[in-house]
């Protein structure tokens, strides 16, 4: 089972699709246990990878290695090669732990189609974990676009009035990134073997070979991936599917979208964009290229806030609130030193726990009264106590309260934007405050207040059900905020690499006194110009 | 000793309280509710029997937090009991138990008993870690949780809208000045590699003082003091405070007035390394205590709320307090910060008696004549009003003589500082006795309105009320330390020795930066004794000027407040809508931000721009395709036609490059 373990938790949601089509589609309650069956295996059999990995956390490069480059069709020489670091470890984790909350969660919410949307949920779940794990890109790709298609159909089938536009829209939307990226990994494989003469989809031998593109190639590659993966997180101004994808989605396929399918983004900036564009991404030789990223982030931070903040709608409120999350993000990625990059991918940890609650909290109102216009409520706390208080914790998790998960992240993400540029810093901790606002605004029109509408007098409270999908986050949340080494430590070596390898004169220790006094340094990027 | 038990032992109480206390009776929440904390307060004074007795430093490890290792950063789940947190630690945990006590009568009829225990604990457990914390860290951890158990108290009777939102309101303004709190911190991590307050306040002390212009140190005291700003209600940030008089009485005497808001007094204090070296920022913190003193003051002048009243009683005291820290008197402020915890507590309290006497009238105007009815109540709010005021012997008089004194002396123009403040105790002396002669004497004025009511519990024997012994002991202790609490803080001049400064002296003095700076923090090398006296004698008479003055306006000729207020009827309109700031932040903050995010950010430019585009160009890409379509029409003349166009193109390019 070792040897084979990423094989077994990538197939175990695949298997049960394949069982699922088996029974047939009358028998709605079987098709729910068996699911969840294979669902609860999925988060299990990934178990045993923590103390595993936990051992080989100092080691460098990709562990649990499976297959090798260019044996699955050796003409073109692709592979099936798996494969993890601390990076893509973390993510499985939360993919396997989100993928069996979403379809927990979806045993009331779904009554129609019951089997295809099983069945493509789990296939949508061995492609998410497949593109963490792939080591050749080929593979890779196939995951990638294996994704698109069930999400697809989430929004289009089981989603709400305008789900058809939004499902478009998200597909059209990710597909021109996906040509993009396409078209990008054709060239480097090309060039490959034109510097070595052997054709390879093999990650790791590109690594080697990418980063000697000169500058006016790259440049170019960097921007097709680059806007392929902005599409994903999404950055500003690519966002504008996100919150019509989210609005549309069924509760569980919001889950997923903002806790995995967005990391997609942020996880193709951390494996590709960084380690094979160097050259692009120089800040001393190119500062407009970071220089650019970062505004985008910056923007992404406020503008997803300030609109968040007066939205009527309570999904549409999360899901910018997602674009201001995720632009903490990448502001951490592309401060490229290694506060920023471990507090993004501890962000990333993080939005995907919060947010992922936070979906799942709006679409148990959803599964109640159908609405999800903030004007129709008022009051809830007197009604839905036990929901309220985990609500208030969510939230709480998700503005960055101390001795919760957000802070921690948040907190090294600005350390690690610091460094860089105090502007930088000083124009995203607004985007904390108004966290604030909108999140307890949001609250105060929800469930403060007296119970005004009629509808809401009789609502009920969580099932044992729901509060079961709630537990692990919000055990997850308090762990992270109490005690986040541990977790840090498993992405401590890959993102030394990562740092080694785009800013190699950077070698000194992040955190080190630099010489004290000059209070305004000059420095190489100012945020905004 | 243990210190980490101090914070932990509430917290225990919380969770027992928040997780299961739904199913508890009333008495078993406040026997939990009150165990905690109590344990908490005899730990405490079990450790300050050791303590005094050879005061020292002692720093504690719970954990090592450290996330990312690099450097020499790392940060520790670590307490620190020196002279300044054992005295926090005691004020936190003795006034925070006796309210405690007092909850247990005022809750008693409210729903979410076990909530408000819950709550109350809770902010118990932040409160002693930003005082214990032996680095920002984790003094901004219990900085921002004493935040969160605020908004959760203040918002407690959330079916009332004004509570919810003065709760809202109240974390929002406070995070505004967590950023400046939070940018200190990334400088102090990028210049000095620590924020453990030994390690920084040795760094500090090895850089020379900004005297010349400002530099590092003088952008982290101004960073901070805008931390500062929001914790403790100063210009500009104080608009939250007045508004979280919404919270029940006993919040408001725990949080907002004996704890919670000095913070930001503590914080300054903890930093005095910092201040001392940065003139600037040093200059700033008294002139904006100061201001808020005196601006305050006015405010507090004409409010009919009583709690309002209070309220900005205490953002006025808490000016004085960052005053003098503004100054480099620390311990001046330290003391203040004490005898204020007593005093005010015991007027909030003592207001939430009379307010539970009358069954919830908190306007003034509805009062009257109560001494008669509430005895208790009547002599221990004496008591703390004669204490604010500063009426010889009573504790305020001491604090508030002695950070006078020092401003005074502050530089060349302490003086303004000194009249500024000393024309403030004249309107604190005013206010505090408007607010006693309205409440306790004439007659009493319920409305006819409420007398019928008033009438109807009269009828079930519920005139107005004394309330419960468990509410009144909390006075009667609070009552005495408010009258000798200030004793341990008497000045040499008067034939005291100064216990309190000698005591934090090692805290304060250590950091001073200048040798002016070391004669000033050092008591024994003041100049001579007469003036000092001098200056006493100028601070009594203020405040029988002011206490004259209301008896004059509120008790003898109680027509004269409105014929002064319809002669300057400007003037009081704006007093009594506070300088209309609140108004003013909604023009010129609040309603911008929402009105700009909904039609320029959201309907401009992600509807009307982004995916307009978008839309137009898929449209335009469908409507390309609906022409491209028609060519294939299945007419085989139209295709022939389109071969032999196809055709003749290609023939006028050939002839077209052969002609080249």
């Amino acid at each position: 089972m070792y040897n084979h373990i990423l094989s077994i938790v990538l197939f175990t949601p695949l298997l049960g699709a394949l069982v699922l089509l088996l029974i047939p589609k009358e028998q709605k309650n079987a098709i729910r246990w068996v699911a969840n069956l294979f669902s609860l295996a999925g988060l299990l059999i990934s178990l045993p990878l923590i103390p595993w990995f936990w051992a080989l956390r100092t080691q460098s490069g990709f562990k649990f290695i499976e297959g090798a480059p260019n044996t699955w069709i050796p003409s073109i020489g692709a592979g099936y090669y798996l494969g993890i670091d601390g990076i893509s470890f973390l993510l499985i984790m939360l993919t396997t732990l989100l993928g069996w909350i979403s379809i927990l969660s979806s045993w009331n919410a779904i009554q129609d189609r019951v089997k295809e949307y099983y069945v493509w949920f789990l296939v949508l779940q061995t492609g998410m974990l497949g593109v963490f794990m792939a080591l050749d890109f080929f593979l890779f790709f196939v995951f990638w676009e294996a994704m698109l298609v069930p999400m697809y159909l989430l929004i289009g089938i089981w989603g709400g009035p305008r789900k058809l536009y939004a499902a478009i829209k998200f597909f059209l939307y990710t597909l021109l990134g996906s040509v993009l990226m396409l078209l990008a990994i054709l060239f480097l494989y090309f060039h490959h073997h034109t510097v070595t003469g052997a054709y390879t989809f093999s990650i790791p031998e590109l690594y080697q070979t990418a980063p000697q593109i000169p500058y006016h190639y790259a440049i170019w590659l960097f921007l097709a991936f680059f806007i392929g993966f902005a599409i994903k997180v999404p950055m500003f101004p690519f966002h504008t599917w996100l919150p019509d994808a989210h609005v549309e989605a069924p509760t569980a396929g919001s889950v997923i979208l903002a806790g995995v399918l967005l990391k997609m983004g942020t996880y193709g900036f951390m494996r590709f964009s960084l380690p094979f564009f160097p050259q692009v991404l120089d800040p001393i030789a190119h500062p407009a290229v970071r220089g650019t990223i970062i505004t985008l982030s910056i923007i992404g931070i406020i503008y997803g806030a300030l609109v968040s903040l007066v939205q009527k709608d309570m999904k549409k409120l999360v899901a910018y609130s997602s674009v201001s999350h995720l632009g903490f993000c990448t502001l951490g990625i592309f401060a490229l030193n290694q506060a920023g990059l471990s507090g993004s991918l501890l962000q990333q940890i993080n939005h995907g726990i919060s947010t992922g609650a936070l979906f799942l909290i709006v679409g148990i109102l959803y599964e109640r009264r159908h609405t999800r216009e903030i004007a129709e409520y008022g009051g809830i706390s007197n009604v839905m106590p036990v929901y309220a208080t985990i609500t208030m914790i969510m939230f709480l998790s998700s503005m960055g309260l101390p001795l919760l998960n957000g802070f921690i992240g948040e907190f090294t993400i600005l350390q690690g934007a610091f460094i860089e540029s105090k502007a930088w810093a000083a124009w995203a901790i607004p985007g904390v405050v108004l966290a604030a606002s909108y999140l307890l605004w949001l609250y105060q029109r929800v469930f403060f207040g007296p119970v005004n509408n009629p509808k809401n007098e009789k609502l009920q409270d969580l099932t044992p059900r729901e509060v079961l999908c709630f537990v692990p986050l919000i055990l997850l949340a308090f762990w992270i905020g109490l005690y986040p080494k541990p977790i840090f430590q498993i992405m401590d070596q890959p993102v030394q690499q990562i740092v080694q390898t785009v800013r190699p004169d950077l070698n000194k220790p992040v955190l080190a006194q630099t010489p004290i006094p000059s209070a305004a340094q000059a420095l190489p990027v100012e945020a905004g110009k | 000793m243990i210190l980490w038990l101090i914070p932990i032992l509430p917290i225990i109480g919380a969770a027992i309280n928040g997780l299961l206390g739904r199913k508890f009776s009333n008495r078993t929440v406040a026997a939990i509710g009150l165990f905690f904390p109590g344990l908490a307060m005899v730990y405490t004074w079990w450790i300050a029997a050791q303590f005094f007795p050879n005061p020292h430093t002692i720093v504690q490890t719970f954990y090592d937090l450290t996330w990312i290792k690099a450097g020499a950063f790392s940060v520790q789940y670590g307490f620190q009991l020196d002279q300044l947190s054992m005295l926090m630690a005691l004020i936190v945990t003795g006034v925070g138990f006796l309210i405690h006590v007092y909850s247990v009568g005022y809750m008693a009829h409210e729903g979410g008993y076990y909530r408000f225990f819950s709550y109350l604990n809770l902010f118990m457990f932040f409160m002693l870690t930003l005082v214990l914390a032996d680095n920002y860290l984790l003094m901004f951890v219990g900085w921002e949780g004493v935040g969160l158990a605020s908004y959760l108290l203040i918002g407690f009777f959330f079916l009332r809208d004004s509570a919810s939102a003065a709760g809202k309101k109240a974390f929002i303004v406070n995070r505004i000045g967590d950023f400046g709190f939070l940018i200190a911190l990334f400088l102090m991590i990028q210049h000095f590699g620590t924020l453990n307050f030994a390690q920084v306040f040795d760094k500090v002390n090895g850089l020379p003082a900004e005297t010349a212009g400002a530099g590092l140190l003088t952008a982290i005291g101004l960073l901070l003091l805008l931390g500062a700003t929001g914790k403790s209600a100063q210009i500009p940030l104080y608009v939250w405070l007045p508004d979280a008089m919404e919270g029940p009485t006993p919040v408001s005497a725990l949080i907002h007035a004996a704890t919670m808001v000095t913070a930001g007094v503590y914080m300054i204090s903890r930093s005095n390394a910092v201040f001392n070296h940065a003139p600037i920022a040093m200059g700033a913190v008294a002139i904006i205590g100061c201001a808020t003193a005196f601006f305050a003051a006015t405010i507090g002048l004409v409010q009919h709320d009583i709690k309002r009243v209070l309220a900005y009683s205490t953002v006025s005291q808490l000016g004085y307090m960052v005053m003098a820290c503004g100054v480099a008197a620390y311990s001046a402020g330290m003391f203040h910060l004490m005898t204020h915890a007593f005093f005010k507590a015991l007027l909030f309290l003592g207001a939430g008696s009379v307010i539970h006497a009358l069954g919830g009238e908190q306007d003034m105007r509805k009062m009257g004549g109560l001494r008669k009815y509430i005895p208790v109540t009547f002599w221990t709010m004496t008591a703390a009003t004669l204490a604010i005021s500063g009426f010889p012997g009573f504790s305020g008089f001491f604090s508030k003589d002695e950070i006078l004194y020092r401003a005074y002396l502050h530089g060349s123009w302490g003086w303004i500082l000194w009249l500024v403040g000393l024309i403030t105790a004249f309107l604190t002396a005013f206010y505090m006795f408007r607010l006693w002669f309205l409440t306790f004497f004439g007659e009493y004025r319920g409305d006819q309105g409420h007398d019928q009511h008033a009438g109807r519990e009269e009828h079930h024997g519920h005139a107005p009320h004394e309330s419960p012994k468990v509410m009144l002991i909390p006075l009667v202790i609070l009552g005495i330390l408010s009258v000798a609490g200030g004793w341990i803080g008497i000045p040499k001049v008067m034939g005291g020795s100064n216990h309190f400064e000698h005591y934090l002296a090692p805290i304060f003095e250590q950091h001073a930066a200048t040798s002016a700076q070391a004669a000033e923090a050092e008591p024994t090398a003041e100049p001579s004794g007469p003036p000092e006296l001098l200056f006493s004698v100028a601070a009594t008479l203020t405040a029988f000027a002011g206490i004259g003055l209301a008896w004059l306006f509120y008790y003898k000729r109680r027509d004269l407040p409105e014929k002064l207020a319809a002669g300057l009827h400007g003037a009081y309109v704006t007093l009594e809508n506070k300088y209309f700031v609140d108004e003013f932040y909604g023009a010129a903050v609040v309603k911008p931000i929402v009105l700009g995010s909904t039609y320029l950010l959201w309907k401009g430019i992600d509807v009307g721009i982004i995916d307009r585009t978008l839309n137009d160009s898929a449209d335009a890409a469908r409507d390309v395709s609906r022409g491209f379509r028609h060519m294939q029409s299945g007419n085989i003349r139209s295709y022939a036609g389109w071969v032999a166009a196809g055709a003749a193109a290609v023939v006028v390019f050939m002839i077209w490059r052969g002609a080249r």
